[in-house]
């Protein structure tokens, strides 16, 4: 087990070091400057703003500047917004997009684990079908649409919430159906047709043949074993949904992560560019190997070849 | 599989209850749209707080480093300077109690009042704007906007380092509160320029030596009639009026509260239920859609901004090298159709580059003492006589491909649309649409690379050399299109150098003329306008001649 996470480690740090060095050579590759505005300033001041960021240098000693401050863990300051420090700017909102994942994500899961398991219980029954039809309509309808629908409905006319911020608890409900809706319809689908695989599986026939409940059955044996791909699915959601969705945040004025993906790149702000980069490689990297991990928890199969081996 | 079985419905447990506690731990303490008494309450005009947005947060609260509409809202706020534009864009004292110009013009000698605080306790005093110009035009400072001081004395030598002596800028101390400026030429709206922020003052105490000083409210030290008591970045910014402030008998709010949101329908939806008091000139935009039926209901206001919507020709290759062509063009453009059918916002047909808010003298606009309806109008007859004659001069037969360039978006592309079918319809000619991202595009322009180019210009201050000497001189570095008269350059150099504010502009207009009526060095196409709402109650708060929303003096009934 030991082995198996120190290569992984490795083959993280170098897939990172591949992805440091495309960013930034993609970065400079792309016309356009961090320094230009529509307003032409004088060449001047153009020389004096290349000079005060190191942009004048050659690009190979750009590069090694840069490696040089992140081992040190220096990610630099924006070039747009003046004098704050990228790592500040990650931290502070990251958090606003870390809350609103973290609830996304159990409302997701918890929703979509009872309709998938409702679902399959009550196979080809009304409840199942009631189920479903959530479901498709929760695929369907894409979070562009659903958000301000949401907003409309339930903070401008009926004012229940409020229309953007997010400041007391109340203020989660909206963006988090927003979020979770389409993850909730994928995980209830997921689960439902594994469960109703596993349920026909020779060693629930045992179960039920000894004369378990049905109740018991699925939660001890059923789910178990239809877990797993959810699994794997949620590693790549967790890495999506936390890394802050740019419409959503937009639409409920949350102060997140999301939107710096995309303005980052239109302000060409090197600086930022590659800090969002790496955070959120890094972060994408952990989820999956946490997902990896999980595995060997969710199916005892796996722990066969880990090395802590099972009973 | 015995003994862990429960471990699903534990892990559910888990999360349930993380949920849960979750959604217990978030009632936390960023409280976005401010507080709830703000509508509901009525009745008590106690409670003097304003709420606003912005679409993104100023870069940059530093005098030397803003550059931008958001930055200049909340600084007007928080930083007082020589003098300050009043709603009509016209300079009135501030910092600067009364000031005397020399014979020449070329020296300024303001008196200061003695009775203006920082912050932190300090005074204000004359030395305080020698410091931060001479701040501003340090090279290590890296200030986009240092070209603004360029008015000074060897300012720009100073700005690029030929001169590393700062003590040689024209610009001294005589004593605390007695400042004297010399320019290296007379510019007779020099009184006007001093409001710009890049003007404005800052606290040697606060500043030396720490680049980062107005990053975060704790460490920005202002002297304006209002202090930033919060900065959540990317959230929201709050303001309280400064008890010490020289003249606060004349501030009426208490608190102003300004939340970073770039939805425009979020913004709409926050102004709908009471959260925000006003949307427009550069503080939100109300939604496009909307506008037409809130501005018939008279929820919103149409009013005209210093702002010039243009195309850019580029005149060093054919086929727009040829003035007539050009003017084929320009003239078969019909501006009314399109602001009617495209832009929808009441816009100003244009048919020069200064807008029609810019100051002229005696009181009237400098639009309506030279009206630029007299340098030419539409006429499509005309113009197919002119580009025939434009081929011939240039010997073809027929024009090249042509290609539009605009920076991609929406809005743009609609109105490249309407006016590439204006000509096909017009003039015959078919051009080709291409559109880039913002960088791209900028570099490409810059670059010359382009038969036609959109551009826009918005005013930094408020007379016209802003529009003429930035846009249509062969040196300035905005002349994207590259044109290039030498009589408009004679013209536009002479204006700076006349001490008479109305004979200064008669050279502008004279230059002007020359640009359009007989070269049309570019393609105006309307001044800008910006749609605005206001709470009832809410009184003085108005969008600037420059489309800026002003509201330090505003008040709630």
């Amino acid at each position: 087990m030991i082995r198996y996470i120190l290569s992984k480690f490795m083959f993280m740090l170098l897939s990172l070091f591949l992805l440091i060095t495309a960013t930034f050579v993609l970065m400079n590759a792309v016309p356009g400057s961090p320094l230009q505005s529509e307003k032409a300033t004088s060449e001047q001041v153009q020389k004096n703003l290349e000079a005060y960021y190191g942009l004048d240098k050659p690009l190979i000693v750009q590069y090694g500047t840069y490696l040089k401050n992140l081992v040190k863990g220096d990610l630099g300051i924006s070039m747009k917004k003046k004098f704050q420090s990228v790592d500040k700017m990650i931290a502070s909102s990251f958090k606003y997009s870390l809350k609103l994942g973290v609830s996304a994500i159990v409302t997701s899961v918890v929703a979509g684990s009872v309709l998938g398991i409702v679902a399959a219980m009550y196979h080809r029954k009304f409840l199942d079908n009631l189920a479903m039809i959530i479901a498709v309509i929760g695929l369907a309808i894409p979070s562009l649409v659903l958000a301000p629908l949401l907003q409309y409905l339930f903070a401008v006319k009926l004012r229940i919430f409020e229309v953007a911020g997010l400041n007391g608890p109340m203020d989660y409900v909206l963006p988090t159906i927003a979020l979770a809706s389409g993850p909730i319809a994928f995980i209830a689908r997921l689960l439902r047709s594994t469960m109703i695989e596993v349920l026909n599986a020779d060693f629930i026939k045992t179960a039920k043949s000894k004369g378990l409940s049905g109740y018991v059955i699925v939660m001890r044996h059923a789910l178990r074993n239809s877990m797993l791909p959810v699994v794997t699915y949620l590693g790549y959601l967790t890495a999506g949904i936390i890394t802050g969705s740019v419409v959503i945040e937009e639409i409920f004025g949350i102060p997140g992560i999301g939107k710096y993906f995309v303005q980052s790149v239109t302000d060409r702000d090197y600086p930022l560019i590659m800090g969002i980069t790496i955070f959120y490689a890094i972060i994408l990297m952990v989820t999956r190997f946490l997902a990896d991990i999980a595995y060997v928890f969710v199916d005892p199969r796996m722990r066969v070849s880990g090395g802590k081996a099972g009973k | 599989m015995e003994g862990s079985f429960k471990k699903p419905v534990q892990f559910m447990l888990v999360l349930v209850l993380a949920f849960g506690m979750l959604l217990t731990a978030c009632s936390g303490n960023n409280n976005k749209p401010a507080n709830d008494e703000g509508g509901a309450g009525g009745g008590d005009g106690k409670a003097q707080e304003f709420r606003f947005t912005l679409a993104s947060e100023p870069p940059s609260l530093d005098p030397a480093t803003m550059t931008d509409a958001q930055s200049s809202i909340v600084a007007a706020g928080l930083y007082e300077g020589l003098t300050r534009l009043n709603t009509d864009g016209e300079p009135e004292p501030a910092i600067a109690k009364e000031w005397k110009v020399s014979e020449d013009g070329k020296t300024y000698t303001f008196t200061l009042r003695d009775d203006v605080k920082w912050s932190n306790g300090e005074a204000v005093t004359a030395e305080d704007f020698v410091y931060s110009w001479k701040r501003t035009l340090d090279p290590e400072t890296a200030s986009d906007y240092a070209y603004m001081l360029y008015y000074i004395e060897n300012a720009e030598k100073i700005n690029s380092g030929e001169i590393t002596d700062t003590d040689q800028l024209g610009v001294k101390a005589l004593d605390e509160h007695t400042l004297e400026v010399k320019l290296y030429t007379p510019a007779p709206y020099f009184i006007s320029l001093v409001s710009h922020y890049t003007y404005l003052p800052v606290n040697k105490t606060a500043v030396d030596g720490k680049p980062e000083w107005a990053s975060e409210a704790k460490t920005i030290v202002s002297n304006g009639p209002f202090l930033l008591k919060e900065w959540a970045h990317e959230d929201k910014l709050v303001l309280e009026k400064n008890p010490d402030y020289y003249n606060a008998s004349a501030i009426n709010f208490d608190k102003v509260t300004i939340t970073l949101i770039n939805d425009t329908n979020t913004v709409y939806n926050l102004f709908e239920t009471d959260k925000i008091d006003w949307i427009g000139a550069q503080a939100g935009s109300v939604p496009t859609d909307l506008t037409p039926q809130l501005v018939a209901d008279k929820k919103a206001v149409i009013t005209p901004v210093a702002s010039t919507y243009y195309y850019l020709f580029n005149t060093t290759k054919a086929p727009f090298n040829n003035a007539k062509i050009r003017k084929a063009f320009a003239m078969t453009v019909d501006r009314q159709a399109l602001i009617d059918n495209v832009t929808k916002a009441n816009q100003q047909p244009a048919f020069a580059l200064v807008p029609p808010s810019i100051a002229g003298v005696e009181g009237k606009s400098y639009r309506e003492m030279y009206p630029d309806t007299d340098y030419f109008q539409e006429n499509i007859e005309e113009a197919q006589k002119l580009l025939a004659e434009g081929l011939a001069e240039s010997n073809m037969k027929a024009l090249p491909e042509i290609t539009l360039l605009y920076n991609t978006d929406d809005a743009h592309k609609a109105i490249a649309e309407a006016i590439v079918d204006m000509w096909r319809k017009n003039l015959n000619v078919e051009v080709k649409l291409a559109n880039q991202e913002w960088g791209t595009f900028l570099e490409s322009r810059k670059a010359g690379q382009f038969d036609i180019a959109r551009s826009g210009w918005g005013a930094d201050f408020n007379h016209p050399i802003n529009f003429t000497y930035d846009l249509i001189h062969p040196l300035s570095g905005n002349n994207d299109g590259k044109y290039n008269n030498p009589e408009v350059a004679k013209l536009l150099d002479e204006s700076l150098l006349t001490t008479d504010i109305k004979a200064g502009m008669d050279k502008i207009a004279a230059a002007e003329k020359i640009a359009f009526a007989d070269d049309m060095g570019a393609l105006p196409l309307y001044y800008y306008t910006t749609v605005t709402m206001v709470k009832p109650g809410i009184e003085n708060v108005v969008s600037d001649y420059a489309g800026h929303l002003d509201w330090v003096f505003g008040s709630k009934k």
